[in-house]
C-alpha cells in the first residue's frame, strides 16, 4: 500500500516537471520558428534580388522590382531621432523624480508617465494623424524652415507636408519615454547613497551629483536602457504608420515622407502577390534579425551590469 | 579642476531643477493631450445605437460597433485561454526546475528576447504559421498570435512572483510529504495570487491594444463574430484602423474615436486597477 502510493506520487512527480520543461521550450521553439518560416517565405526574393535587396532603393510592383532601403532607411532616422529625444529627456525627468520632486509629487507623476506605456500604439497614431500632423505643417515646420532660416540644410529642405519622419521620430520619442524613464529611474537609484552623500558632504549641488557622479555611476545601466528603447522603437507599427507618410524613398529631408519596415509590411500586405509578398517577408527578415541582434545585446550587456552590480536593476 | 563661482553653481543648480520639472511636466501633459483627444472627439461618437448595433458595410457611415467589441472580447479570451496555463507551467519550470541549468538560462533569455518582439512579426508569424496553410484569415489565428505575445510575459511573471516565495514555505509542505506538483500549485500558486493576476491583467490590456498582428490574422469584418475559427472577425482595433486611415467621411472618424474611447477606457481602467490593487497588497 504505501510502497504503491509512493510510485504513484513519483509518477506524478515525473509527469509534472515534463509538461513544466515542455511548455517551458516551447518559448525556443517559437523563436526558431520565427526565423524559419520567414526565411522560407521570403526565398523566392532573396533568389530573385540577392545581396542587392539591401541597397536597392527600388519599389516598383508594376515591374515586380523591390528594395530595402528606403524602408530601412526610414526605420532607423525615426529611430534616431526618437532616441535623440527620449535618451536625455528620460535622464532629466529621472533626475526630477528620483532626487528633486517630494515622494508624493514623485509618485503621482511617476504613475503617469507609466499610463503613457499603457496607451494602444493605434492611439498615437490616431492622435499623431489628426493633431500632431495639423500643428507640424502650419506651425512647426514652417517655423523650422522660415522663421529660423534653416531652409538651406538639406534636413530641413521641401515643404512642410506634416508627416514625414520628423513627426514620425517625435511620436516614436513620446512612445519609447516611459520605457526609457523605469530603467533610468532605477539607475538612479542603484547609486549607493554612500557615494551621493559623500559626494554632497563636499558641497556638490544636485546637479553635479546626478550629472558627475550617478551619471558615470550608472552609465553601463542607463546604456541597457537605451537599447530598451531601441528595441521598442524599431519595430514600432501602427503610430507610425499614420504619420510617417508611406513613401518608398530615400529623402535627406526630414519633412519628407518615407517610411519604415514595420509601417510598409502594415501598408502593402493586403494587397500584395507573388515576388511582392516575398520581398515582404524579407523585409520582415530584416527587421526580425535587426530586433534579435538589438534584443540579445541588451540583455548580455545588462546581465553583465547586473553581475557586477550585484541586482537592484 | 576648474573653479567656478558659488553664484554660478547654485544658479546652473537651479536652472537644471527648473529643467528637470519642466520635462516631467512635458510628459504628463502629452498624456492627458491624448486623453483629452480621444476623450472629448471620442464622446460626440458614442451613443447607445452605437455600442449595441453591427458595423455597416463599407460605405454607409451609420451603425455601430458591438460586433467589434464582441469579436475583441473573444479573441483576447482565446488568447488568454492559450497563453495562461502553458505560461504558467513554464514559469513553474524556471523557477522550481532550471536549478540554474543551461536549458533553464536559454529559456529565460530567449522569453527576454520574445518580450521585446516586435508585434507585427508575430502576426507575419502567425500568417505564415496559420493562414496560408488553411487559407483562411479568423479570429482564432488573431488568437494565436496575442498568444504569442502574451506567453513570454506570463512565464517570467511567474517565473519573478515564484522566485519571491521563501525556500522555508516549500521545505515545510515538502516535509509533510506532499508532493512537489501539488506543492506547487495549491500552495506556492495560492501565496503569489495577486502578484500573478496582477501581472496576467496587465499582458491582457497590453495585447488587447494591439493592432498591427491582428491585421495579418483577424482581419476586419462587418458581421457578428460567429465564424471565429473559420472567418475574418471584427475587432475593435482593425476596425478604428479601418475608419481613420481608409475612408474620407467624417462621420467614420467619429465613429473611429468612439471606438478609440472604448479601447483606451478599457486599457487605462484596467492598469489603474492593477497598480491600485498591487500597491495595497504589497503594503
Amino acid at each position: 500500500m504505501k510502497s504503491s502510493f509512493k510510485h504513484k506520487s513519483s509518477k506524478a512527480e515525473a509527469l509534472f516537471v515534463k509538461l513544466t520543461t515542455g511548455c517551458a521550450i516551447i518559448i525556443i521553439a517559437l523563436m526558431a520558428g520565427f526565423f524559419l518560416q520567414l526565411l522560407w517565405h521570403s526565398l523566392p526574393a532573396l533568389k530573385a534580388f540577392g545581396v542587392q535587396f539591401l541597397f536597392s532603393a527600388a519599389w516598383d510592383p508594376v515591374r515586380d522590382l523591390y528594395g530595402a532601403a528606403g524602408a530601412v532607411y526610414g526605420t532607423l532616422v525615426t529611430t534616431l531621432i526618437a532616441l535623440c529625444i527620449a535618451v536625455p529627456l528620460s535622464f532629466i525627468i529621472a533626475l526630477f523624480l528620483v532626487e528633486l520632486a517630494p515622494p508624493w509629487l514623485a509618485t503621482v507623476m511617476g504613475h503617469a508617465l507609466d499610463l503613457l506605456a499603457a496607451i494602444p500604439s493605434i492611439i498615437y497614431g490616431m492622435w499623431g494623424l489628426f493633431i500632431l500632423i495639423p500643428i507640424m505643417q502650419n506651425y512647426v515646420q514652417p517655423f523650422i524652415g522660415s522663421t529660423l532660416h534653416l531652409k538651406c540644410l538639406p534636413f530641413f529642405s521641401g515643404e512642410p507636408s506634416g508627416s514625414g519622419y520628423l513627426t514620425g521620430g517625435l511620436i516614436l520619442a513620446l512612445m519609447i519615454l516611459p520605457f526609457i524613464c523605469a530603467v533610468m529611474r532605477d539607475v538612479f537609484k542603484m547609486v549607493p547613497r554612500v557615494v551621493k552623500e559623500a559626494a554632497y558632504g563636499i558641497g556638490c549641488t544636485t546637479t553635479e551629483v546626478s550629472f558627475k557622479i550617478t551619471l558615470r555611476y550608472g552609465l553601463q545601466g542607463m546604456l541597457g536602457a537605451v537599447f530598451l528603447g531601441l528595441g521598442r522603437a524599431v519595430g514600432e507599427t501602427m503610430a507610425l504608420l499614420y504619420v510617417i507618410g508611406n513613401a518608398p524613398e530615400v529623402s535627406k529631408s526630414l519633412f519628407a515622407p518615407g517610411t519604415t519596415i514595420a509601417a510598409t509590411l502594415a501598408n502593402n500586405f493586403a494587397e500584395a502577390d507573388g515576388l511582392f509578398k516575398s520581398s515582404l517577408f524579407e523585409l520582415g527578415l530584416i527587421l526580425l534579425i535587426i530586433t534579435f541582434l538589438i534584443q540579445v545585446a541588451a540583455q548580455l550587456w545588462l546581465n553583465r551590469v547586473r553581475e557586477k552590480s550585484g541586482g537592484g536593476l | 579642476m576648474k573653479k567656478r563661482g558659488l553664484f554660478l553653481r547654485k544658479a546652473l543648480n537651479n536652472a537644471t531643477a527648473a529643467c528637470a520639472f519642466l520635462a516631467t511636466c512635458a510628459g504628463v501633459v502629452f498624456l492627458f493631450w491624448i486623453l483629452y483627444t480621444v476623450i472629448s472627439m471620442g464622446v460626440t461618437g458614442l451613443s447607445w445605437s452605437f455600442l449595441i448595433e453591427p458595423t455597416k458595410p463599407y460605405g454607409i457611415p451609420d451603425g455601430g460597433i458591438a460586433n467589434a467589441v464582441i469579436g475583441t472580447f473573444l479573441i483576447t479570451m482565446g488568447a488568454v485561454a492559450i497563453a495562461v496555463p502553458t505560461g504558467m507551467l513554464g514559469g513553474i519550470y524556471l523557477a522550481e526546475f532550471s536549478n540554474k541549468s543551461r536549458l533553464g538560462k536559454t529559456i529565460r533569455f530567449s522569453a527576454n528576447v520574445m518580450m521585446g518582439m516586435p508585434s507585427i512579426l508575430v502576426g507575419l508569424f502567425v500568417y505564415t504559421l496559420i493562414v496560408i496553410p488553411t487559407g483562411k484569415f479568423s479570429g482564432f489565428a488573431g488568437s494565436i498570435a496575442l498568444a504569442i505575445i502574451m506567453f513570454p510575459v506570463v512565464l517570467r511573471t511567474t517565473e519573478d512572483m515564484l522566485s519571491m516565495v521563501p525556500n522555508t514555505l516549500r521545505e515545510s509542505a515538502l516535509a509533510l510529504g506532499i508532493p512537489r506538483w501539488k506543492a506547487t500549485l495549491a500552495l506556492l500558486f495560492r501565496e503569489v495570487r495577486s502578484g500573478l493576476v496582477t501581472g496576467v491583467l496587465l499582458a491582457v490590456a497590453r495585447v488587447s491594444g494591439e493592432t498591427a498582428p491582428l491585421l495579418f490574422t483577424a482581419l476586419w469584418s462587418d458581421s457578428w463574430p460567429a465564424g471565429y475559427f473559420t472567418q475574418p472577425t471584427a475587432n475593435l482595433t482593425v476596425t478604428i484602423n479601418e475608419y481613420a486611415t481608409n475612408s474620407p467621411y467624417d462621420e467614420m472618424h467619429i465613429r473611429a474615436w468612439g471606438a478609440a474611447l472604448l479601447v483606451t477606457a478599457a486599457i487605462l481602467v484596467l492598469n489603474i486597477c492593477c497598480r491600485t490593487i498591487f500597491r495595497e497588497k504589497k503594503s
